[in-house]
């Protein structure tokens, strides 16, 4: 994100995006997944990977991501492999990493960890997840793979799962609030949308359906994205069974769905996508999980160059 | 020495009558009805105090219906005082007394940020681990509440339990 009067560019909320910065970024990101880019643009360039949760797709994307522009990754795997297991601040972690890299890429269970990052980094700093709170490099992947199907503006989209901490529907429900989207959200009670942030979205001007079931709003949707529901946040198995066996996207469930329907899914998947829907043309789960590359590719370019 | 006055007068005038006049200090005056003690504890009073402070809660008043009064001698409140105090009470005045005289009156201002005087309510927010920061938040419009600007929680009531 290009913030008026500072030096350093940073990405660490979709928040600090208006429409124009994103779509830009978007534009930006087509033009590479048509493999118009310039192959050495961040040669010698080296990115600190500091991951300090668990992670395939993120973190394994943004490393491909730098090698295909030319530059090489620098990683930590988890706080025990570092000075942090020894007690060192994040602050002081982020102070002494920006003296070996060019730019910093980090994941942390705790919200904020990468706006905290931010201030004390030198180099440019990407948050690839904090916590339940944001994930933007997801976020415009979501979008970007909506954009391969369809113009954005004015769709409706579906939000199903576990509503209230899914960094990834949080994200997302605010981007898609720039473009007019009418969205739909159907999740466990209790697991519902965040009321902070339905607050925010409606005062963005944002029209929010809430159903019951997904049965009742498919046949409307043009975008359905599924999120994983968490065991750890059921008192015991049965009632996690019952409610993920409610949640489940099958073949039948889109029987009468839009012809042109997407279905997206952040990954990895446990129960709530049937693996028969893998071969349907609505499942395009893993060309955006694929998409992670050159949207990841056009934000390394953007805070670097 | 603390005073808790009870208040039976009927105006704004008769308040003098409740607590004693102080020489130089603060009066703080306006509080919202029953805000006084939260009051004292943004002035960081919690335990004993080497100053006279006196505390007149419930107070008829005209403007107000009720309201509070503090008054704390040989004290003057720094800006991030004031500006705590502005979160709980927006119509409070700030009265500098010295050798007995209202030398400044002012209102407070509800600021626009607030830092390192209130504490974010979710255990899951980096201002609240053992990093060097403090935390922040931004006043939402009209007041109706505070956005921490690190993980985004938003406190929009019983403000004063969070308040540091």
């Amino acid at each position: 994100m290009h913030r008026e009067g500072q030096v350093t560019h940073h990405i660490i909320s979709i928040g600090d995006f208006d429409r124009s910065a994103i779509d830009r970024l978007l534009d930006h990101a087509e033009q590479i997944g048509k493999n118009r880019y310039d192959k050495n643009a961040l040669d010698g360039k080296i990115l600190a990977v500091l991951f300090f949760e668990p992670s395939t797709r993120t973190r394994m994307s943004f490393e491909s991501a730098m090698a295909r522009l030319g530059g090489s990754s620098i990683s930590v795997s988890s706080v025990e492999a570092c000075s942090m297991a020894k007690g060192e601040t994040l602050a002081d972690t982020i102070r002494v990493v920006s003296g070996y890299a060019d730019a910093i890429v980090i994941r942390h269970p705790k919200e904020g960890a990468a706006r905290l990052a931010a201030e004390f980094a030198t180099v440019p700093v990407i948050n690839a997840g904090d916590g339940a709170g944001q994930h933007p490099s997801q976020t415009l992947l979501d979008l970007y793979t909506i954009r391969q199907s369809m113009k954005i503006d004015g769709i409706d989209a579906g939000l199903v799962g576990d509503l209230r901490y899914g960094r990834t529907a949080h994200s997302l429900a605010s981007a898609l609030s720039l473009y007019g989207v009418r969205l739909h959200t159907v999740s466990p009670p209790g697991l519902e949308l965040p009321p902070a942030l339905v607050r925010s979205l409606a005062e963005k001007g944002m029209e929010i359906v809430v159903h019951d079931t997904i049965e009742e709003v498919v046949k409307d949707l043009d975008v359905l994205y599924v999120t994983r529901v968490q065991r750890e946040r059921f008192p015991d198995s049965t009632s996690y069974f019952n409610v993920a066996s409610s949640y489940r996207i099958t073949p039948e469930l889109l029987a009468g769905a839009k012809k042109h329907l997407i279905v997206l899914h952040p990954l990895p998947r446990v129960d709530e996508i049937d693996p028969r829907l893998d071969a349907s043309p609505h499942a395009r789960y893993f060309e955006q999980s694929k998409n992670g590359v050159p949207v990841r590719m056009a934000m390394l370019l953007d805070v670097m160059r | 020495m603390r005073h808790i006055v009870p208040a039976d007068t009927g105006d704004d005038e008769g308040e003098s009558l409740l607590v004693r006049r102080i020489k130089n200090g603060t009066v703080i005056d306006h509080i919202d009805g029953g805000e006084a003690l939260n009051v004292i504890k943004i002035l960081g009073i919690v335990g004993t105090t080497a100053e006279a402070l006196s505390i007149a809660t419930n107070v008829p008043s005209r403007e107000m219906g009720k309201k509070d009064i503090v008054k704390i001698s040989n004290r003057e409140l720094s800006k991030e005082e004031v500006d705590r105090i502005a979160l709980i009470s927006p119509k409070a005045t700030i009265n500098i007394i010295r050798n007995f005289k209202v030398c400044e009156k002012q209102g407070v201002e509800i600021p626009t940020l607030i830092i390192g005087s209130v504490r974010c309510p979710n255990p899951g927010c980096i201002t609240r681990t053992n990093e060097p920061i403090k935390s922040r938040f931004e006043v939402l419009p009209d007041g109706k509440g505070l956005r921490c600007l690190y993980c985004d929680s938003v406190i929009t009531k019983d403000l004063t339990s969070y308040i540091i």
